[in-house]
């Protein structure tokens, strides 16, 4: 499996770093198109939110793999004053500051799975995942597991 | 910076060459703006095929030109967006209305050909 890859993010050139690293992993994963892109451009906007609203964080980019499925968590932390209402930032007609709050509403609908934490102490944690069956057959040994 | 702009009779091409930041991003429609007002260009087309990501950020920002450069009297084509980053436009929900594409520069000159017809030769 890929090592993790760690981006740190303090201004706007880290960005096109956070988006060529994850591209980068998402292919050597072996994420079919358009999946790379998909997840270089969810990338793209949580490293964007670091740098418009806490001034610095990093990105860890961390592959993982079961028995049924390859994938990729993403672990995005930032230092910053938090988020006051997590829910309305998850909405699309939000505006934090100075954006349209496209950005996470939007990151969210192009991975599989995606989490928000924040608090004024210890600043915004956003996990986010995307994965995919290994085959057909792991689909449905998964799916028949769920089922179970 | 990495676009190349080039100036082809009436019409201003604007090739994105890499990946850009986003000052770099703003920095470009200030030049965009003031060139086709300089050279008093009739269309632009912004060749975006070398950008394997076009997040919210950017694609606000290509409107914004587009928007822009209308009002300073050229049509604006966006050409060249990469099927897979298509995708990620959609699955992103962008509201990227009322961006004027092309699949290519040479389809984009095409339609800057037919959208400048018939216009007075200076008609701003």
């Amino acid at each position: 499996m890929a090592d993790e890859v760690r981006v740190v993010i303090a201004d706007d050139a880290d960005l096109v770093t956070a988006r060529a690293e994850a591209r980068a992993i998402a292919e050597r994963l072996g994420f079919p198109r358009p999946d790379p892109t998909l997840i270089a451009t969810a990338i793209s906007e949580i490293a964007r939110n670091i740098v418009v609203h806490s001034g610095g964080g990093e990105i860890v980019l961390r592959p993982f793999e079961d028995r049924n499925r390859y994938g990729l968590i993403v672990i995005a932390t930032d230092r910053g004053p938090g988020i006051r209402d997590v829910e309305a930032a998850l909405r699309d007609d939000y505006s934090g500051r100075g954006g349209l709050g496209l950005g996470l509403p939007g990151a969210r609908r192009l991975m599989d799975e995606f989490e928000l934490e924040s608090d004024a102490e210890n600043g915004t944690i956003v996990t986010m995942k995307k994965w995919r069956y290994r085959d057909e057959l792991a689909r449905l040994r998964e799916e028949r597991r769920r089922r179970a | 910076m990495s676009v190349a702009i080039l100036r082809e009779g009436d019409y201003l091409i604007a090739a994105i060459l890499s990946d850009l930041t986003d000052k770099e991003v703003v920095k470009l429609r200030g030049d965009l703006i003031d060139l086709v007002g300089k050279y008093r260009s009739r269309g632009l087309v912004i060749d975006v095929s070398a950008l394997e990501v076009i997040d919210s950020f950017v694609a606000r920002a290509l409107r914004s030109i587009v928007l822009t450069v209308q009002l300073r009297g050229a049509h604006a084509v966006i050409a060249g967006i990469q099927p897979d980053v298509a995708i990620a436009l959609v699955q992103f929900r962008l509201n990227l209305h009322p961006l004027r594409v092309a699949l290519d520069l040479d389809s984009a000159r095409t339609l800057l050909d037919h959208l400048t017809s018939g216009e007075a030769e200076d008609g701003r």
